[in-house]
């Protein structure tokens, strides 16, 4: 195990390593940087734009900056935003909380959902649970979170009031006023994200447990005379289990993107709407930095499922 | 003195409803098995010898499977009407099931240890440590070599022929009166073949397990077993001793079978087939009156096409079912 997950470690750092130097060069290369609307602001010298530039290192090679962008990185300096006048660093914590309390409240949702409707549906197939559940995983699935999102808040904020449709990182309630106000602000786009990734995983668990529940050792199981529960948690789920993790983890970049829109209809100030609107601005070394982010997280994640991978499955062995 | 047999099936049929309409895999099947003997449940590919013994531990997919008339008393007491909970007490502690393919049968996300000592702690209420001491001694029984290091071995770190003898360690541990053996040894090699059969044989003396043992091959039925049902199509054609079927074998069927057996001495060369039943079994869905070897059967005559031939018996330990022919020894 040990030797497996030194490997690990070491082939994810250098999937971080490949992906910064891919998002550098990418970002590099795209025209347009934060100067571009100063040089055609008739105001400004040219001069003292290119001094600027020289200033920032931008009229270096592409290579020259990326070495200095990393050596500065690793030592914590993640840059500094000319658009929101504020270290990088500083401004993508400022960001995190929010993203991680509603991405990640949405897919814990997401999992307590599709785990046992999943194995619920396929324990019993074709019966009435099975075809509702199935019908709503297809409409949920099919509907993107952009379309759900706006009928949430045309339903809930608009027409019945009952929500309100922007979500604020600085509530000024205190106490258990603000437990209520962060839990109705949360209320919309937990869901719509958590509904859209339940219904794409309760159809895997579903299939998977489907495959599994019919297998040979099942029976075996049965025949020990071991309770129902035990069976199809021990001997059915966690066999089921193995292919989901892949596909979960293979499916988490399509987590983010949904997790972009999602903070972008609902207003919620977390990394991804940081992203989209530093894009806006052509604000490089922010964009730099979140996309980095996020291949940061999938990289992470996909250790993370490699490692419960091969603890669900000891025939597993790196070679 | 009447004593009350440990397994006693009466009548039983079971199906399966399918969109074609209802398979009737098993229809009419009556059997006993005695405590401590060896039952052997013999018929080709299909005859419904895997339904009838998963119908006994109610391991039959419920639907589209149905147990649709019948009894099934297991020390006189009638499991069909039992619900799964009750089932799970007879399960593994009184009567245990090993399964035709040892490839599949174990889980493979679970050392053998673990699979053994489960069903230990499931029914003798032993604590993980003990559970576990128990698996290395049922390895130990079955011939695993080195068990104490190999218990916390996967199952794919095992041949076949072990992975079998894991079944049979898991299966006997909880120390039941009944071990349904559900062709054991076809998928293994020839000679891994008679050593399971063997251990087994022993184990039952051991332990004093009553086997029902499911088979095709009439070989093997001659080697391990006291007493044989001999089913076609759903049915018994014909039961008794394994000396009185191998010595007056009187069902068409169960002497199409005795003959098929491969002989070591035959003219031309070792293992010859010296005969085969021609023809197939018939359909699962028809259900035409009369006599379901009919098709196949070289006395055939009109009326088994009209009625089903009842049960007739030469003597008290021999029945069969056929209008026509008589219990005589097969010439050589
Ligand atoms: N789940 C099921 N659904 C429909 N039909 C089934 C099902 N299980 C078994 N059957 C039918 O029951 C018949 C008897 O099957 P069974 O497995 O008892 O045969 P068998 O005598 O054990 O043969 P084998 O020697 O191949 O194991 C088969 O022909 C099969 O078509
Ligand atoms: S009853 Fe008729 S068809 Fe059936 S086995 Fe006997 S002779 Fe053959
Ligand atoms: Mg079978």
């Amino acid at each position: 195990m040990a030797v497996f997950l030194a490997r690990r470690l070491a082939i994810a750092m250098l999937s971080v390593i490949g992906a910064s130097v891919v998002l550098y060069a990418v970002l590099a290369l795209a025209p347009g940087d934060v100067f571009g609307e100063l040089v055609s602001n008739p105001g400004i010298p040219p001069d003292v734009i290119a001094n600027m530039r020289e200033k920032l290192g931008l009229d270096q090679p592409i290579h020259i900056r990326y070495v200095n962008w990393a050596l500065a990185m690793v030592q914590g300096d993640w840059g500094y935003s000319l658009v929101n006048r504020i270290d990088v660093g500083t401004l993508i914590w400022q960001r995190i909380p929010a993203t991680l309390l509603v991405v990640g409240s949405a897919q814990a949702l997401a999992l307590a959902i599709a785990l046992p409707v999943g194995v619920l549906a396929a324990m019993r197939p074709y019966s009435v649970f099975d075809q509702i559940a199935s019908t709503l995983a297809f409409i949920g699935f099919s509907l993107p979170t952009f379309f759900t999102g706006l009928l949430f808040i045309l339903l809930f904020s608009i027409t019945l009031d009952w929500l309100p449709f922007i979500y604020r990182a600085d509530l000024e309630q205190t106490g258990g006023a603000w437990v209520w106000a962060q839990l109705r602000q949360s209320i919309m786009p937990v869901t719509v994200l958590a509904l859209f990734q339940a219904a794409s995983w309760t159809r895997y668990v579903r299939s998977s447990v489907l495959e599994v529940i019919r297998l040979d050792y099942v029976v075996t199981a049965r025949s020990k005379g071991l309770p129902e529960r035990v069976v199809i948690v021990k001997h059915v789920l966690r066999n089921a289990l193995i292919p989901v993790v892949t596909m979960v983890a293979l499916e988490l970049p399509v987590v983010f993107g949904g997790a972009i829109v999602t903070e972008q209809i609902f207003r919620v100030p977390g990394i991804g709407s940081l992203l989209i609107s530093s894009i806006m601005a052509n604000d490089t070394p922010v964009i730099m930095a979140v996309t980095f982010v996020f291949a940061c997280l999938v990289i992470l994640f996909n250790l993370i499922a490699d490692v419960l991978y091969r603890w669900l499955d000891p025939r597993i062995k790196l070679h | 003195m009447t004593t009350t047999p440990l397994l006693e099936i009466r009548d039983l049929h079971t199906g399966f409803h399918t969109d074609e309409g209802l398979v009737r895999s098993v229809r009419g099947v009556s059997l006993t098995v005695a405590r401590g003997e060896t039952l052997a449940l013999v018929g080709e590919s299909g005859c419904g010898k895997s339904v009838t013994a998963h119908s006994v531990l109610k391991l039959i997919p419920m639907p589209p499977g149905q147990i649709t008339s019948g009894q099934i008393l297991w020390q006189g007491r009638d499991l069909v009407p039992l619900s799964i909970r009750e089932m799970n007490r007879i399960r593994a502690r009184e009567i245990a099931i090993v399964f035709q393919e040892p490839m599949t049968a174990l889980n493979p996300v679970y050392s053998v240890g673990e699979q053994i000592a489960e069903v230990v702690r499931q029914h003798m209420g032993l604590g993980r440590r003990a559970a576990v001491d128990r698996a290395v001694e049922m390895l130990d029984m079955v011939g695993i070599p080195d068990a104490r290091r190999r218990v916390g071995d996967y199952p794919h770190q095992f041949s076949g022929g072990m992975r079998q003898r894991v079944m049979i360690a898991m299966a006997l541990a909880c120390e039941p009166k009944l071990l349904i053996a559900d062709e054991p040894t076809t998928a293994l090699d020839v000679t891994i073949q008679a050593q399971i059969l063997d251990m087994l044989q022993d184990m039952k003396e051991r332990l004093g397990t009553a086997i029902l043992l499911i088979t095709h091959d009439m070989g093997v039925v001659a080697e391990t077993a006291e007493r044989a049902v001999v089913m076609y199509a759903g049915r018994v054609v014909e039961e008794g001793t394994v000396d009185r079927l191998f010595s007056a074998p009187a069902h068409p069927y169960t002497r199409g079978l005795i003959r098929s057996i491969p002989r070591l001495d035959g003219g031309q060369g070792r293992h010859k087939r010296l005969d085969t039943i021609a023809g197939s079994i018939p359909s699962q869905y028809a259900n035409p009156p009369g006599c379901r070897f009919a098709p196949r059967c070289p006395l055939a005559q009109a009326d088994c096409l009209a009625a089903q031939p009842p049960m007739t018996s030469p003597s008290a330990d021999h029945h069969f079912a056929c209008f026509h022919s008589v219990p005589e020894a097969i010439a050589p």
